[in-house]
């Protein structure tokens, strides 16, 4: 997922910054493949397939969800974001100041390194879950909200300061890790899935998909504190758990590197082995666990790891976690440097890494998973429908692109408000019980839009006569 | 070296998920199955650096 960050395989790119990308640092389609088949297959995965077994989800809704909404994810980067980024070829952060201003951009990298924060703690949250399986310390339930040992908030206390310390001086080490790991990630995701079936007693291909109706995937009532799971649900989280990447345009600054904008289509590869394969094969993990121990709702991606696969599948929980922790805690360390640019990186990692420690210490973020990632991509949204009718519509509907860049201001408040009221709307249907996160990003999309055009109208017609 | 490097990564990958197959279809019980892939881990976090990315 999300889980999902940026670029593990290689250092956080700082060239060009603030100019196009010139064409000989393009790269290819495999690169694409690469990265995001790499960093799609994390940690965090282990806990997304078990929470949509914890809502309840029937197989063919989990199955055709997965499938359709992971395609619309693809469809989204190759249509939306990735025209954009081959057109341009600057990052989001440079383009964002361009229309929305500095003062603006200092907001919303602050929002971003926030995100950034929380989604690193839930993958220290993950790592924990794994060194527990040793040192068999007392364990969060699902419900759980705040830690419940010591022995609980000392391990993910170690593991956050080990990640955060190795974020700040050795990310190049572990960036090479999570290029070498990939491909052995990917196949201990999928025996995952092979020996939970197996310890189901799924002993055939052909009698799967009946036995995965009536044993893993059941359809049945959610677990308690849970939303029961549709279709509807699992298409639009698998759409929009990356929201912020794709029409969100964060990825902006992965694909203005890319030859042809066709090449987004290389995120299928991210999409259907990390969000198809490794949520099911989880899932499946989950579903053994419930059969076997009747009762045990917890939602633990060590021991779900290291039952099935033993050792090397607890290897596998902490690779996978922490080589995308790693660019994670970087990366938020950036948004944060961006506000304070005198502080040294080092010193703003390890600030960042210690917060997201601290939030991993609370298993609320990593058992509410599903609804952190939609709002996480829901936060960013905005700004995505933002650039796209500033690149795309700014003449046709008769204002200027790029405003702040042409008029020298700090705060273009077209892009502003149409952030605050799209996210303040979005945020009061769901707290009015109007309609669940999930659901909201789409309109939510088109609003922005709407807003931005409207109110760049009135404020540059302002502007003019003034 | 590095020819030598790459058949035993490619070795490791496959011992990586023949043994969870073998498991499945019920040639292979739990136990061996978790060795098997500790060990094909081992190989593969010795033999891939080689080539890999250098």
């Amino acid at each position: 997922m999300a889980d999902d960050i940026r670029t593990p395989q290689a250092e956080p790119v700082d060239e060009y910054e603030r100019e196009p990308v010139p064409q000989r640092a393009w790269l290819g389609f495999s690169s694409f493949v690469g990265q995001y088949a790499g960093e799609h297959t994390a940690g965090t995965e282990l806990m997304i397939g078990p929470l949509f077994i914890a809502s309840g989800v029937s197989a063919i809704d989990v199955v055709g969800g997965l499938f359709v909404g992971n395609l619309l994810a693809v469809l989204s980067w190759v249509f939306l974001t990735a025209p954009i980024a081959v057109r341009a070829r600057l990052t989001l952060y440079f383009q964002l100041e361009k229309i929305c201003g500095r003062k603006l951009v200092t907001v919303y990298n602050l929002a971003n390194g926030v995100m950034f924060c929380f989604l690193a703690g839930a993958m220290v949250t993950v790592n924990a879950t794994a060194a527990g399986v040793w040192l068999h310390i007392a364990m969060p339930g699902l419900n759980d909200t705040y830690p419940n040992s010591a022995g609980w908030v000392a391990t993910v206390l170690v593991m956050g300061v080990l990640m955060t310390v190795v974020a700040a001086y050795g990310y190049k080490v572990v960036a090479r890790i999570a290029n070498i790991a990939a491909p052995w990630m990917v196949l201990v995701f999928i025996a995952y899935g092979i020996i939970g079936a197996r310890q189901l007693g799924i002993d055939s291909v052909s009698t799967f998909w009946p036995k995965a109706q009536e044993l893993i995937w059941t359809g049945g009532l959610p677990l308690a504190g849970r939303a029961k799971f549709t279709f509807w649900h699992v298409m639009f989280f698998a759409w929009f758990c990356n929201m912020a990447m794709h029409i969100g345009m964060a990825d902006l600054s992965v694909f203005r590197y890319a030859r042809k904008s066709w090449y987004a289509v290389g995120s299928a590869a991210g999409m259907y082995l990390g969000h198809f394969v490794a949520w099911l094969a989880a899932s499946i993990l989950y579903a053994q666990q419930l059969h076997a121990t009747p009762g045990n709702t917890d939602v633990l991606p060590g021991p779900l790891a290291y039952n099935a696969a033993g050792i090397a599948g607890v290897l596998c929980v902490i690779v996978a976690g922490w080589t995308t922790a790693n660019p994670t805690i970087y990366r938020a360390g950036l948004a944060f440097q961006a506000i304070s640019p005198s502080s040294s990186r080092y010193r703003v990692t390890l600030f960042t890494g210690g917060v997201a420690t601290l939030a991993g210490m609370f298993p609320a973020i990593a058992m509410k998973l599903l609804d952190f990632v939609a709002l996480y991509g829901l936060v960013l949204m905005p700004m995505g429908a933002v650039v796209f009718v500033d690149f795309w519509l700014a003449k046709r509907c008769g204002f200027r692109s790029n405003y702040a860049d042409v008029s020298g201001t700090d705060v273009n408040w077209a892009a502003g408000l149409a952030w605050v009221l799209t996210l303040g709307g979005c945020l009061a249907v769901v707290n009015m019980g109007g309609s669940q996160i999930y659901f909201v990003g789409l309109p939510g999309w088109f609003a922005a839009a709407a807003l931005y055009i409207v109110l760049s109208r009135l404020l540059q017609r302002k502007a003019v006569q003034l | 070296m590095k020819t030598a490097a790459r058949l035993l990564s490619l070795v490791a990958l496959a011992g990586t998920i023949l043994p969870p197959v073998l498991f499945f279809t019920g040639h292979m019980d739990l136990d061996a199955t978790k060795l098997w892939m500790l060990v094909a881990t081992i190989v593969w976090f010795a033999a891939t650096p080689v080539w890999m990315d250098r």
